[in-house]
């Protein structure tokens, strides 16, 4: 199986439309059959039926940190020599995503110890994601292509995104006096965009990572599981989590081992959404309070001057 | 209606007292912090963190703010919506406290921004972002700011319409300062009513998606409190606590200025309070049954002791006292109840917005900086400050208006220099309906100002 071919197009000349470069392998046709859809969109969401993702298969990664190094590369984060990443002590601690470094690798043992797991997270770019949801200025954009993207121009700085995340993922530059600016993965857009891999995926030696559109992924995390039933649990790790993740991950351990949440197959912001939607339908119910108020006024201001004439 | 023969000294009171001395102090300290905050960032004055993104002054200076000022739009409702005219004397300092007390939800919003400066994105439609709950929240409590400023302008009308004296070279502006006042005077009262509805809806509207706001973080917030019930929830303490908090402010205030208290009034307020609470309390069971986790109250965390809490103290306390008609008639009793209901709604806010909220990061941890207490500090501090300085300046408070009428006529060089005031008959529309329930306390009003 040939990991690194990847079916996802990026969108590189202007005056032809995304469709024509999807180029359907058999996978995508197979893919696509599924999802019922030949369009260029899924039904019901703005997202490209060809966006992208990454495909973590934690029984590849050897824990060398590469990654790291080349995303704080790409992104003009501080970082050392190459030979930093051989740095084994930063596995003393669990570590998260942080304000100038988006990716980070943690060593985990599963919970009988007998395995030793090297654990690449960072921004999992849901399919629905909560922080866009969340973000009132509209600073927080999930790309139709797949990244979700921060845009300092809008942002006020309410760290609600923060707060709504599922997976805690979003860093913040408090030491910024007067310009902090919420820091996260962005898929690499930009490079994305001109069609190349992430830095990350790019340096993997190992192929731990594969990019791709999320549906192949899909097809080939399910191939994996199933030509290899006793390696790895019956699980990828962002199918369903939150609504779905362009991040997925295969592993030989229970993810709840590894200190992944748990979570719904529902995006919170779905709840949230419906809460706030359900509310406002129409404007009716904020019209109808307006009114019984208003009748209120009327019918016991008539009551009142009724009993003061009497 | 109270005679206030057995308080009135003849003395006007005065704004500085020694307790005032103090709240000063805290409020200059924790202005200074907030300068320090707005030069040097988040992070030199915070412990905020990648897993605590929201402190104190979000749980505290928002979310508690916000429902605190919840007396305003309950007590417009019954008394000016409802027409219940025996609760108009307490409808303006209710409204000065939300006024005074949104302000500051504002102040606290933009001290908590990474980006204050940016914060004007939320009033233009290119930014707006209408799936978020949190600009709901933003576009109502802006609207419903503006409207409590509105609400109070017949209150400044009143204080300087026809008394216009502004210092030294704007007093060329006095005579068209005056005709303003004068114009709005005279049309105010015929809009007011928009407004007073457009102040019930907002906050109605706001005070539930406040609740709403921490449905998605989902799996941080304890599953005791964590529910989509949550918009349901808050609106309910919001009602539940707005009467308690005219009654907690009124009582402070007539011991603070030496008048008797407004005993029918707040006895009256009182009745209303046990039945929104146990609506509320219906709701909460409700709640924990419908979604299985009544086991969690018995699992001797932390967590369930607060629920309990939350509830005995806050809910379950106050509804047997508010109940009982010789204990509403009690001002000690009432003092009491309507404490433990702001404390449990205080806690409520506090366990879903901070207590209750745990971070997926494993051992991280959240204690307020002292820079962050000064400042939440300071801001109380300030409120009192200011709601002191405008129930003495201005005709909020109807007990201490007769005292300061008294002591003007007694002393008239004791304000500073101005003539005695006369005082006009207050809300006319208001009067006008109730001409029986608001009968002129013999000596203290004077006829009013000939508009010329």
């Amino acid at each position: 199986m040939n990991s690194q071919q990847s079916n996802y197009a990026p969108p590189q000349t202007a005056g032809h439309s995304r469709r024509d470069f999807v180029r359907l392998s058999t996978l995508a046709v197979a893919a696509a059959a599924t999802a019922g859809t030949a369009s260029a969109k899924d039904r019901g969401s703005h997202l490209n039926s060809d966006r992208c993702g990454v495909l973590v298969d934690l029984t590849v990664c050897v824990g060398c940190r590469r990654c790291e190094w080349a995303c704080n590369e790409a992104n003009n984060n501080p970082h050392g020599p190459l030979s930093e990443c051989d740095d084994q002590s930063v596995f003393e601690r669990t570590r998260r995503p942080m304000a100038r470094q988006y990716t980070v690798v943690n060593r985990v043992k599963s919970a009988d110890d007998a395995k030793t797991i090297h654990l690449k997270i960072q921004c999992n770019h849901c399919e629905k994601p909560a922080c866009v949801s969340a973000c009132l200025v509209g600073a927080m954009q999930k790309d139709p292509r797949g990244p979700v993207f921060y845009d300092a121009s809008k942002c006020i700085g309410c760290r609600y995104c923060m707060v709504a995340c599922p997976f805690e993922r979003l860093a913040y530059e408090y030491d910024k006096k007067l310009t902090p600016e919420v820091k996260k993965c962005d898929l690499c857009r930009e490079r994305t965009r001109l069609g190349r891999r992430p830095a990350c995926v790019e340096m993997c030696p190992v192929e731990a990572l594969t990019f791709g559109t999320r549906e192949e992924l899909l097809t080939l995390a399910h191939a994996r599981i199933g030509a290899h039933p006793g390696k790895y649990v019956d699980h990828v790790y962002g199918e369903k989590e939150a609504g779905g993740t362009s991040w997925l991950y295969l592993s030989s351990v229970p993810f709840d081992q590894l200190g992944f949440p748990t979570l719904k197959s529902k995006s919170p912001a779905q709840t949230t959404e419906a809460i706030q939607h359900g509310i406002f339908a129409g404007f009716a119910a904020p019209i109808g309070l307006a009114t019984l108020l208003g009748s209120l006024n009327y019918f016991t201001g008539r009551q009142s001057k009724g009993s003061a004439h009497s | 209606m109270n005679t206030h023969s057995d308080t009135i000294t003849g003395v006007k009171p005065r704004f500085i007292t020694p307790g005032m001395m103090v709240v000063l102090g805290i409020a200059a300290l924790g202005w200074a912090v907030w300068v320090y905050r707005m030069a040097f960032g988040l992070g030199a004055t915070t412990n905020l963190s990648n897993a605590y993104p929201w402190g104190i002054w979000i749980a505290i200076d928002v979310a508690c703010g916000v429902a605190l000022a919840a007396g305003g739009f309950t007590t417009a409702f019954l008394a000016e919506i409802l027409h219940r005219g025996r609760y108009h004397a307490l409808l303006r300092p209710a409204l000065l406290t939300a006024m005074i007390g949104y302000t500051f939800v504002a102040l606290g919003v933009m001290t908590d921004l990474g980006r204050f400066w940016a914060m004007w994105h939320v009033m233009l439609p290119p930014y707006w972002q209408p799936n978020s709950v949190l600009f709901e929240v933003a576009v109502c409590v802006m609207c419903y700011l503006t409207v409590l400023y509105i609400e109070f302008l017949p209150i400044v009308c009143e204080r300087f319409a026809g008394k216009v004296n502004l210092p030294m070279r704007l007093g060329v502006l006095n005579g068209l300062v005056d005709r303003v006042l004068r114009l709005l005077d005279a049309t105010l009262h015929r809009v007011i009513l928009v407004f007073v509805i457009l102040g019930c809806l907002l906050s109605c509207m706001h005070q539930s998606s406040l609740g709403t706001l921490m449905v998605i973080a989902d799996e941080k917030l304890h599953p005791l409190w964590q529910t989509p019930y949550l918009p349901l929830m808050f609106i309910l303490t919001a009602f539940s606590v707005g009467y308690p908090m005219v009654i907690f402010e009124s009582l402070i205030a007539s011991r603070s200025f030496g008048l008797e208290p407004e005993r029918g009034p707040l006895s009256g307020l009182a009745r209303f309070t046990p039945f929104v609470l146990s609506v509320y309390l219906c709701v909460k069971v409700f709640d924990l049954v419908n979604r299985g986790v009544v086991g969690l109250l018995f699992d001797g965390s932390w967590q369930s002791f607060w629920y309990m809490f939350e509830i005995g103290v806050g809910v379950i306390g106050p509804i047997v006292i508010f109940a009982s008609p010789r204990l509403r008639r009690h001002m000690g009793w009432l003092f009491a109840a309507a404490t433990m209901v702001i404390v449990g709604v205080v806690l409520n806010r506090l366990n879903v917005f901070l207590i209750c909220y745990t971070p997926l990061e494993a051992g991280a941890r959240y204690t307020p900086s002292l820079g962050e207490y000064a400042v939440t500090a300071g801001f109380i501090a300030t409120i009192v400050a200011l709601y002191r300085f405008v129930v003495l300046n201005f005709p909020v408070i109807e007990g201490l208006e007769h005292v300061k009428a008294h002591a003007a006529a007694s002393h008239p060089t004791d304000a500073a220099g101005s003539p005695p005031r006369a005082r006009r008959p207050r809300v006319r529309r208001e009067k006008a309906l109730h001409p029986s329930v608001r009968p002129s306390p013999a000596g203290a009003v004077l006829p009013a100002e000939p508009y010329a």
